[in-house]
């Protein structure tokens, strides 16, 4: 089994607010057999992103395999909303870098 | 009135203003002659401190830039332009500084006369507070709580978003330009294609699709044109950018983009459903979408938005090289904070204060998964917030130079800190959302009269 890092295999892996109280992750895949590869590989799926992140699997608070956009996407609840105390990334575009270098067995 | 032939519409901008429109694919585009010049000029993503203080973040002269392109090519053409959320946030104050704006445009240039609309809101704090007192449910969205006084009261601005219809409404009164306070995004297009009469399931969608202009496009883009056409049972969507394609992967990958549903979103009066789109690429730079459909919800819910001072904010930035340090930075912090705390009392109390450690976990905080500073020097900014300016001040002061005198083993004895000033950076105030929420309303109208007046006339 070879592992791959996710920036080799996505043509898109963005963060960004959906609105003031969540960050949504975008992972998007040039074409339909990259997709799948991930997809079958469950590489990511709520419990391995919440470990990534460190986070408690209830602040995931949606996930899905969006088979239209060869896309796989999740959003968190923000700690706090955009822009109010102690705020590190007002747009939230940023949360996604620890995913570029994320390996992926396939 | 149903459509009589296809309507297209350009849009030169995603959140007008944050940065100029590109003139090279607007005036492209502009040559097709579309039936209208659409843009979104707010974003909550700027934070609450804009609609809190009743202010904005786009400079004045960015908004007269576009203003100024959109208003003459629109007249140029003789086609309506609409601008929703004016001024970032979309508060009335807002809606008079582009209309002033657009007087001035006007005038400069000798326009010929035409027709203004302007759409303000009238629901405020104590439409909401009556509400509330008569026991109305006012729903909390994104996994917030339902709206309590307390709310309310820590609430300094507010806003209610609009929806399609008193544009639809505009356009039929025969306004030339529309400037309007909030808006769902996806409403201000979908209001003109409905007054030209294309169907809900078309101009919904046809909305969402256009209002971040060139971010459906690919490669990655902002602030370039796009076209849109609404024909009976399709959107057809295309780059005006040379180096830009509208693409089923661009637009489908646009359908999820900064929401968390990639296959509905909320308006204002119901949901877009984009379940049965399908994608097809029909020229170089355009692609169709059918199947997209518009679920009218039972009752009309219009979001709120508000916002509510929390306190003066103060920054300090000092940088760190002593290898030493950077191995105990969490201890120095710690020191640093313990000196505060020993002055001001608990930290979260009275005051906030931040270390936000660039080069080692400062953008994800303790969701950074990368454990190991390998960083050869540090950039701490310290940030305080207290109930005043002065009180801020002085406790980042402390709360940086804290750092300078820490504690540690290491072989320095001059300073543990490169301060890049020792004075407080001054910043603006923090606010936070007290509102995002929907209330039931009983007409899409009462709340967001429209003003006419005729422009240029002698």
């Amino acid at each position: 089994m070879n592992t791959r890092r996710l920036s080799e295999l996505a043509k898109t892996i963005r963060s960004k607010n959906a609105g003031p109280d969540y960050i949504t992750f975008d992972i998007i895949f040039p074409d339909k057999e990259s997709y799948e590869l991930v997809k079958k590989s469950k590489a990511i799926t709520v419990p391995k992103v919440a470990k990534l992140y460190s986070v408690p699997e209830k602040r995931i608070v949606s996930f899905v395999e969006y088979d239209p956009g060869n896309a796989i996407k999740f959003t968190f609840q923000r700690e706090k909303p955009n822009g109010t105390l102690g705020e590190t990334d007002l747009f939230g575009c940023q949360q996604y870098g620890p995913l570029i270098d994320y390996e992926i067995s396939v | 009135m149903a459509l009589e032939k296809p309507i297209t519409v350009i849009c030169p901008n995603g959140h007008l203003s944050y940065a100029r429109l590109e003139k090279g694919s607007f005036e492209s585009g502009l040559k097709s002659s579309p039936d209208a010049v659409c843009a979104d000029a707010g974003s909550n993503d700027v934070g609450p401190y804009p609609l809190g203080s009743d202010t904005c973040t786009s400079p004045e002269e960015w908004q007269r830039h576009d203003i100024r392109e959109m208003l003459l090519a629109s007249r140029k053409l003789g086609v309506p332009m609409i601008i929703g959320s004016a001024n970032d946030c979309g508060t009335n104050k807002g809606v008079d500084k582009f209309i002033r704006i657009v007087k001035e445009v006007a005038k400069e240039n000798s326009l010929p006369p035409f027709t203004l609309a302007s759409i303000r809101c009238t629901l405020n704090k104590q439409f909401v507070q009556n509400a509330l007192t008569k026991g109305a449910r006012i729903t909390g969205l994104d996994g917030r709580s339902d709206l309590t006084q307390q709310d309310i009261d820590k609430t300094d601005n507010m806003i209610a978003v609009m929806g399609a219809e008193p544009i639809q409404r505009a356009v039929e009164g025969g306004a030339d330009v529309i400037i309007t306070s909030r808006t769902s995004d996806c409403c201000i297009f979908a209001g003109f294609a409905l007054a030209k009469g294309a169907s809900k399931d078309m101009a919904y969608y046809f909305g969402k699709v256009m209002e971040c202009a060139s971010f459906c496009a690919e490669p990655y883009m902002g602030k370039e044109s796009i076209i849109g056409t609404v024909g009976k049972d399709y959107v057809t969507v295309e780059a005006c950018h040379p180096g830009q394609r509208c693409t089923p992967a661009s637009l489908a990958g646009h359908a999820m983009y900064e929401r968390k549903d990639p296959y509905f979103e909320a308006a204002a009066g119901g949901t877009i459903d984009m379940r049965a789109c399908k994608y097809e690429q029909v020229a170089e730079k355009a692609t169709k979408v059918t199947g997209q459909k518009f679920i009218e919800s039972k009752e009309y819910f219009v979001k709120l938005e508000g916002s509510g001072r929390v306190g003066d904010r103060r920054y300090l930035i000092v940088g760190i090289r002593d290898p030493m340090t950077i191995k105990t930075i969490e201890k120095a912090i710690e020191w640093a904070k313990g000196k505060v705390t020993e002055q001001f009392g608990e930290n979260g109390k009275e005051y906030h204060l931040f270390y936000h450690v660039y080069g080692k976990n400062a953008i994800l905080g303790d969701m950074e998964p990368v454990k190991e500073t390998k960083s050869h020097e540090l950039c701490v900014v310290v940030e305080a917030v207290a109930e005043n300016p002065a009180r801020a001040d002085l406790i980042v002061t402390l709360g940086a130079r804290s750092i300078f005198y820490a504690r540690l083993k290491t072989k320095g004895t001059a300073g543990g800190a490169a301060l890049l000033t020792d004075e407080a950076l001054e910043a603006k105030p923090v606010y936070r959302w007290t509102m995002n929420h929907i209330i039931k309303i009983d007409d899409p109208y009462v709340h967001f009269p429209i003003t006419y007046e005729k422009i240029g006339a002698k």
